[in-house]
């Protein structure tokens, strides 16, 4: 029988649909694997309540188990505990960095009135100087920066706490 | 009909009507960043919606999921109040409504997070992460246009002229509320309108903007008495499921 170790492994192999380079497990949007005999439980929660990637993400995964020779895959979707960029892996900020794409900052975005915008190090050059464009990018999770100094227009994976 | 059913129909019916509404901005806004602000927070309300109208159907138990619910009622049984389906005017009238709308969401999830009701609670930690990005857009907006140009000024003030009276109905409250709160599913409005008061006032003192003194007030969404507007809403939200039903993506 297979075990909950290399269901976990297999979902390493699922991708972001919208962001390819990170797996679905790097996104933390996996939160439990139950197995029994006959059948194979998957939970994801989403990053954000209109995601639409997580209808997709769920094909995907009941499509890769089945690739696998796991048969009666079921996937259902959890609210609470609400998604945060804290669920990110380590190495899935790594792999966004490597993609061009900055990975949310830990300090808190102080997401109040009248607060100063995030500071973002820029993905290309590392540079500090960097300007938020908009709040809203290119998805739901992304907002949109330039670098000052190279120039260059990068998203920003932005925190949500 | 439980007190909760039509309690959770009036939260994603607001969602489901102003993310309709933003999304109609869809290849129009005024600069290419906004057209994506506004759409992504039309996908984000559409999302809270979904989640309210499928725990709504459920709570029923009638076998009447979200999309059966936003789809195919008709519009006495819609619950949102009628700042959501004003239209969206200009570029400062869309702003002013969000504003105003956002300004009271974000107190009223956050007590809603507390609440006895889990999946309840679920949806608001989930929708609070959200709203508290689209009142810092929205409250930006307002101050920026309102301490702007004359134009810009006079504009936006005329927004808040002519939504004003229809912010009252955000605290709006009958038997319905008043079941759910000797239940502890819900908390006292009134602390929900305190935080909104002080909101509303910081930040059009910041703008520049004066709150109109005719305090006239427009209810009767809530009770799914509706302006003209609906009829026209439901037109274009609800065509596809009218012409084909049951079809499906
Ligand atoms: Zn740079």
């Amino acid at each position: 029988m297979v075990t909950e170790k290399e269901i976990w492994a297999y979902l390493e192999e699922v991708s972001d649909p919208e962001i390819p380079v990170l797996t679905v497990v790097d996104l933390g949007v996996v939160r439990a694997v139950e197995i029994t005999e006959t059948s194979c439980h998957v939970t994801i929660t989403p990053t954000y309540s209109g995601c639409p990637a997580m209808k997709m993400i769920e094909e995907q995964i009941i499509e890769k188990l089945n690739e696998k020779g796991i048969e009666n895959v079921t996937v259902s979707l959890v609210l609470s505990p609400a998604w945060t960029t804290d669920w990110l892996t380590e190495s899935g900020k790594n792999k966004l960095r490597e993609y061009g794409i900055a990975p949310p900052e830990h300090e808190v975005d102080k997401s109040v009135l009248f607060s100063e915008p995030t500071v973002v190090p820029c993905p290309q050059c590392k540079s500090r100087n960097t300007k938020m464009i908009s709040q809203f990018g290119s998805t739901a999770c992304k907002a949109h920066y330039q670098c000052n100094e190279c120039l260059e227009p990068f998203d920003y994976f932005k925190c949500l706490k | 009909m439980s007190a909760l059913f039509e309690y959770i129909i009036r939260l994603g019916d607001d969602s489901l009507i102003l993310g309709h509404r933003m999304s109609e901005w869809c290849g129009h806004g005024p600069i290419l960043e906004e057209d994506i602000a506004m759409t992504n927070i039309a996908l984000d309300l559409v999302g809270q919606a979904t989640s309210l109208l499928n725990y709504a159907g459920q709570v029923e138990g009638n076998g009447r999921d979200g999309d059966k619910l936003a789809f195919l009622r008709y519009d006495r049984e819609y619950k949102n109040t009628l700042l959501v389906e004003q239209p969206n005017g200009d570029f400062g009238t869309t702003i002013m409504r969000q504003f105003l709308f956002d300004a009271y969401r974000k107190p009223l999830f956050e007590k809603l997070q507390n609440s006895s009701d889990k999946q309840l609670s679920a949806i608001a930690e989930k929708s609070l992460k959200e709203t508290k990005y689209h009142l810092k857009h929205s409250s930006e907006w307002v101050i920026r246009l309102g301490d702007g140009t004359e134009e810009s000024h006079q504009r936006i003030q005329e927004a808040l002229n002519t939504l004003w009276r229809y912010s009252s109905e955000l605290f709006y409250t009958d038997e319905v509320d008043a079941t759910l709160l000797s239940q502890g599913i819900i908390t006292d409005i009134a602390e929900i309108r305190a935080e909104w008061e002080v909101t509303v006032k910081n930040v059009f003192e910041e703008a520049t903007l004066q709150i109109p003194s005719n305090n006239w007030k427009q209810e009767g969404g809530r009770k799914g008495m509706h302006s003209e507007n609906m009829g026209y809403i439901l037109a274009e939200l609800q065509y596809m499921q009218r012409a084909y039903p049951n079809m499906e993506w």
